[in-house]
This record gives C-alpha cells, structure tokens and sequence, in this order.
C-alpha cells in the first residue's frame, strides 16, 4: 500500500516538474510547481515528517507560489517565445539524459540495499513535539539568525518594490 | 468493522449533512438578513420558504453552462473545482462529538483525528487562495482580475493575524489535534464556570477569538470584508465569467468555508462539545427545553395562524419539535446526540454572528481592509501572543 | 515481473530527489523567461528537502526535518528578494527574457 502510493505520488510529481520545464507561459509552470509541492508533502507523510508535510502545504504551497502567481498575474509578460533548437540536442538529449538517470539509479540502489523500506507510521519523531524541542534547544541559534535574514529580506523587498518618490 | 467500509460510511454521512447544511444555510441567511431589513424573505416555495433551496439548486443546475471564447479553458474548469475541493475537504479533521458505541461499533464521532489538525486547516486556508487567483485570472477580463487579485491578497493578509490569533490558545492548551484541544477544555472552575479557552486561565483568550472571528471574514470573502465578490464595485468580481454549476461551486466553496472556520472557532475558544454548565446541574435537558420551547411557540402561533395554511404547518412542526426533545431523554441516544447538540448549537450561534453582521455593517474600502489588517490586526495579534506567552511562562 | 514490495525502498526517494533535481537544473539552464529560471531553482531546492527527510527516516533522527525547515526559510526569503528585483527589472526593461537584459556585456 505504501509502495503503490509512493508510486502514484511520485510519478505525478515528475510529471508536474516535466509539464514546469516543458510549458511556455509561466503560469501553467507556477501550477504545475504547485503541483509538485503537493505531491512532495505527500511523501513527507509517507516518511513520517508530519510537521515538515504541513509546513511545506503553509509556507511553500500556500504562499511562496502564491507570491510567484501573484507576481506573473501582475507583471502579465505573456509566452516565453521558442529558442532555436540544436538537431543532436532534440535527438541524443533524452536518450544521453535516460542514461544518466539510469546509471545513478543503479548506484544509488547498490548503495542503499532494497530490504530497507519505508514504511508509514516507522518515524515517529516528526510531530511537532519533537521538531519543537529539537528547534528550540538544539538548534535555537540557527533558528534566531533565520529570524534576522528573513528580517532583512522583508525589508529588501520592501525597499526594491516601492513606488519612486520623485 | 473493517476501517475502510467505516471510514466510507462516515465519510458519506458527513458528506450528506454537510451538503444538507450548506443548502439550509442559504435559507437561513435569505431569512434572517430579510426579518434585519424588516421584509419577509422567500416565502412562495414551499410552507415558509423551505423548498427554495431545492429550486436554486434546479435552477443552477439547469442554466446553460456557458463556455466564452476568450477564457483560458483549462483554468476555467480548474478554478472552481480547486475552490470547493479545498473547501470541502476540511471538514474531513473536524470532530463532532465524543467517541460513541453504536452497536458493536466503536468509532469517534470525526472522520480522522490527524495530530496536527490545526496546521492542516490552516494549509488548506492557504491552498483555498489558488481558487479564486485562477478563477480571475482565467476569465481574462479586467474587472475578473482585479476581483481575483484583490481578494486573493485580501485573503493572504488576513491569514497571518488568524494564524497568530490561532497560535495564542495554542501555547494553553499544548496540543495540536483537534480531539485532544476539546478534552482540554473539559471541566469547571469553581464547579459551574466551563474551563473554555475564553475562560481559561491564566490568560482568558478573549481578544484571541476576536481576532480570530474579524480575521475569519476575511478569510471567507464575507461582509464587511466583500468588496471583492460585490456586485456593485467590481460587477461580480472574480466569478464574473462564471455560470451556472461552477458558479454554484464558487458560492458552495463560500458557505463551507464559513461553516469550516465556524467549526474550528468553536472547537478552539468556546469548548467544543463540552456543555456551558455541569451535568450535575441539569445541563442535559437544555436540548429537551429548547425544543419543547419551540414546540410551545408553533402551537402557540398554529392556533392563530398569520397565514391560512399555518393551520397546519405550525403544529405539525410543533408535533416535530415534541418528538425532537422526546428523543434527548432516552438515555442511549442522548449520549451520541448530547454532545452534537452542543456543539451545533455553537456552530449555529457563530453562523447567526456572521448573517448578523452581514445584515448589518456596510462594507469596507480595499485599502481601509488591507490597512486595517496590516495595522491593527497584525500588531494586535502579535501582542496577544506576546502576552499569552508570558502568562504561560510565568504560571 | 516481481512482486511489489510492501513499502517502497529509501532508494527510490533518493532517486526520486535526483530526478527532480536534475529536472530543475534543466529547467534552469534552457528557460529564457527569469520567472520560470526561479521556480526552477525552487525544484531543485525542494529535492534537496527530500532528500533530507528520507536520510532523516534512515538515521531515525530529525535533525534532517530542522534543516529541511532551514531550507524552506530561506527559500522563502529567497523568493520575496528575487521576486522584487525581479519586478524592479521589469520595470525598467519592460521584458522577462533573461537574455535581453544584456547591457553590460562584452
């Protein structure tokens, strides 16, 4: 069960992320990144990272890429026009790519033996609880300079996107 | 019983009532926003009106489904299935009541209890924002865009005062699923007063849940906050290109969305299913008196009837009422339906505030919204849970 | 064909982040509109994040949730920034291509 929905899951998110390389206008690529986003916290889920599979729907899902969306909307540049393509680059790209994926795969699967399997409900330390006390007393200063660098950016983003006060 | 065939079963039956629910609560607001204004309300459907959702839903379904040539297709269709898929699907963590035997099932009132129901709700509350940027962005028309845009952004400035008007009772209460909030609340200080959020100590969460209330109408597109989706300002707003279902599906996606957020207020600051007062001091018959309250009322007003055919509608309705308070008194329903009562009663109490206002209060400007939320909301929100912090750390 | 297994392996997530990954820098590297070089960044960003929650289930600690939830700040902070200038650009070169904006090439 875990297996096929890990399948399922997977194989839509390589399609979004096909469908974001392979789309003219970048809203169809903003929906289709959405798309992934949604089918990675899946598999957060699947590995037992509950609080990070909700973090990833609020922050990542639920407002960068309605930041990404709202700038397209506003900016409204239209299609990206066609590049001039390169004939060996349509012929061997795919095989040459298929090659490569297939020789890391291979090496991945000799590196981690196939017995070991996910399975849901196994990690148990995801849940807020745990993140909470790990984020709050192990890793308090990374989580305080964060703090300050989204400080910054806040305020950088201000500064950039204002009106000129002529 | 298998968890599958349960599961299926609860999901269905949820399904229905809500759907029953989300087609009376139109009736309800047609209703109750007419009596406001001093007019009647819909009245020629049925005894009182009560078949007109019945003929909205006839009417919607069989309008013609409009396809304008200029609009981005795939969009178009994408837009309102998002919206009332993300609207709908939140319901599936809310629970209603206590864990309950029927027969030799044991299952608990609630589709599933996630141990991090609060962050879910809040997800989806982001998601539901795709639905309406797309709906604007696909009608390829300028007032639709507006709409969109405007309401999304509406949308997305007042889930940060909501989710810190969330995080407060939070740090009280300790737990992030939903079940374990309402346990938490069971209890009485000093033997009557209910140890609710909005009582608890050592910080009563009272500005919490105006927070929470003021930033739950904007979130679901709702008076004062509408000017979006009015029909005076932007003619219809972000569902201007749309007709018939998928309009439906735009408005269905509004109510459940009120009816969610009305869900989740109740079970975060007013308790839940626990009762106002102890059952020691007879807090299980108020169900059983207000319906032989309302029983008294019909056959009150059946025997001198305002319109003929009240001659008949009033006590049948009294006799239903009679049956309604008859069926809390025995001992083995009373236990699933007390504390579904209980907490239908505080859902229906928020969905009246909210036809109340809508009835009431005029409607904001968009920079008077969006300054309001980033100036006072906000501030205020962090203050709260600046303050609530403080008195859970020094208790 | 052999049978299913029960769960699927760790592997196959990692291989799953690689394919990402790899997509995104695709993405990157032949997309001409400076939005879409972005959300092509931000793929291979949440690979990264995959790729840390699956070796965190390995080790069975979650240190690699925190950094996954570092990742994602800093992504955020990261598309607020880039998304500003982005629109500084646009308004003062009125296009998205990144290879128009080539003015202070050689």
């Amino acid at each position: 069960m875990d297996a096929i929905l890990f399948l399922i899951f997977a194989a839509f998110a390589v399609a979004c992320a096909v469908n974001l390389v392979l789309q003219k206008h970048p809203i169809s690529s903003a929906l289709s990144l959405v798309g992934v986003m949604g089918s990675l916290a899946v598999l957060y889920l699947l590995l037992g990272g509950e609080f990070i599979a909700m973090a990833q729907l609020i922050v990542y899902a639920g407002a960068i890429m309605v930041l990404f969306i709202f700038v397209i909307m506003l900016l409204n540049a239209g299609s990206e026009t066609r590049a001039k393509r390169h004939l060996w680059a349509s012929y061997a790209g795919i095989p040459m790519i298929a090659a490569m994926i297939a020789i890391a795969a291979y090496i991945v699967q000799h590196a981690l033996p196939p017995t070991e399997e996910v399975r849901f409900g196994a990690f148990q330390h995801g849940n807020a609880y745990d993140i909470g006390e790990k984020l709050f007393k192990v890793y308090v200063l990374p989580f305080e300079v964060t703090s300050i660098l989204v400080l910054v950016a806040i305020l950088g983003a201000i500064v950039l996107a204002r009106k000129e006060v002529s | 019983m298998n968890f599958l065939i349960l599961s299926l079963i609860k999901a269905a039956v949820v399904a229905f009532v809500l759907m029953t629910t989300l087609a009376y609560l139109q009736w309800i607001e047609r209703k109750v926003i007419a009596h406001i204004q001093l007019r009647v309300g819909p009245r020629r459907v049925g005894p009182h009106g009560l078949l007109q959702p019945l003929a909205d839903v006839i009417k919607l379904l069989t309008k013609e489904d409009l396809l304008p040539s200029h609009v981005n297709k795939v969009f178009y269709f994408l837009a309102p299935f998002i919206a009332v898929f993300f609207a709908l699907i939140a319901i599936s963590v809310i629970p209603f009541g206590t864990e309950i035997n029927v027969g030799p099932i044991h299952t608990a009132m609630q589709l599933t209890d996630l141990n991090i129901g609060v962050l879910f709700i809040l997800g989806l509350s982001g998601m539901g924002v795709y639905g309406v940027a797309l709906a604007g962005w696909a009608s390829n028309n300028k007032y639709a865009l507006l709409g969109g845009l405007r309401s999304s952004a509406q949308m997305i400035s007042y889930e940060l005062p909501m989710a810190m008007a969330i995080a407060a009772p939070l740090l009280m209460l300790n737990t992030l699923s939903f079940r374990h909030l309402v346990d938490a609340q069971g209890g009485y200080y000093f033997g009557f007063i209910p140890r609710w959020t909005i009582f608890q100590g050592p910080f009563p969460q009272i500005i919490s849940f105006l927070l929470f209330g003021i930033a739950v109408f904007a979130e679901t597109n709702r008076v004062p906050f509408d000017l979006p989706e009015a029909e005076n300002e932007l003619v219809a707003g972000f569902h201007t290109e749309y007709s018939s279902m998928k309009f439906a599906s735009f408005f269905m996606a509004e109510y459940a969305n009120m009816v969610t957020v009305s869900c989740v207020a109740t079970l975060l600051f007013l308790g839940g299913w626990q009762p106002l007062w102890p059952a020691a001091y007879g807090s299980n018959f108020v169900p059983t008196a207000v319906f032989l309250f309302g029983a008294v009322l019909c056959f009150y007003h059946g025997f001198n009837p305002a319109r003929s055919f009240d001659r008949i509608t009033l006590p049948v309705a009294g006799v239903v009422f009679l049956g309604v308070a008859g069926i809390f008194l025995v001992p083995i329903v009373a236990t699933i339906l007390l504390p579904l009562f209980w907490f239908a009663a505080k859902v229906g109490f928020i969905l009246f505030v909210y036809i109340w206002v809508r009835g009431t209060l005029p409607r904001f400007r968009y920079d008077q919204l969006m300054r309001f939320a980033w100036t006072f909301m906000f501030p205020v929100a962090i203050a709260n849970l600046f303050i609530t912090g403080l008195a859970v750390a020094l208790s | 064909m052999p049978a299913l297994p029960q769960g699927a392996p760790l592997s196959w997530y990692l291989i799953l982040s690689g394919i990402l990954f790899a997509l995104g820098v695709a993405g990157f590297l032949f997309r001409r509109n400076i939005i879409t070089v972005f959300m092509s960044i931000e793929l291979m960003l949440n690979a990264v994040n995959l790729s840390f929650i699956a070796f965190s289930y390995k080790l069975g600690q979650n240190d690699g949730h925190i950094f996954s939830f570092f990742v994602m700040v800093v992504a955020a902070a990261e598309a607020a920034v880039g998304l500003a200038i982005i629109l500084t650009v646009f308004k003062n070169r009125q296009t998205l291509e990144i290879d128009e904006v080539s003015s202070l090439k050689n």
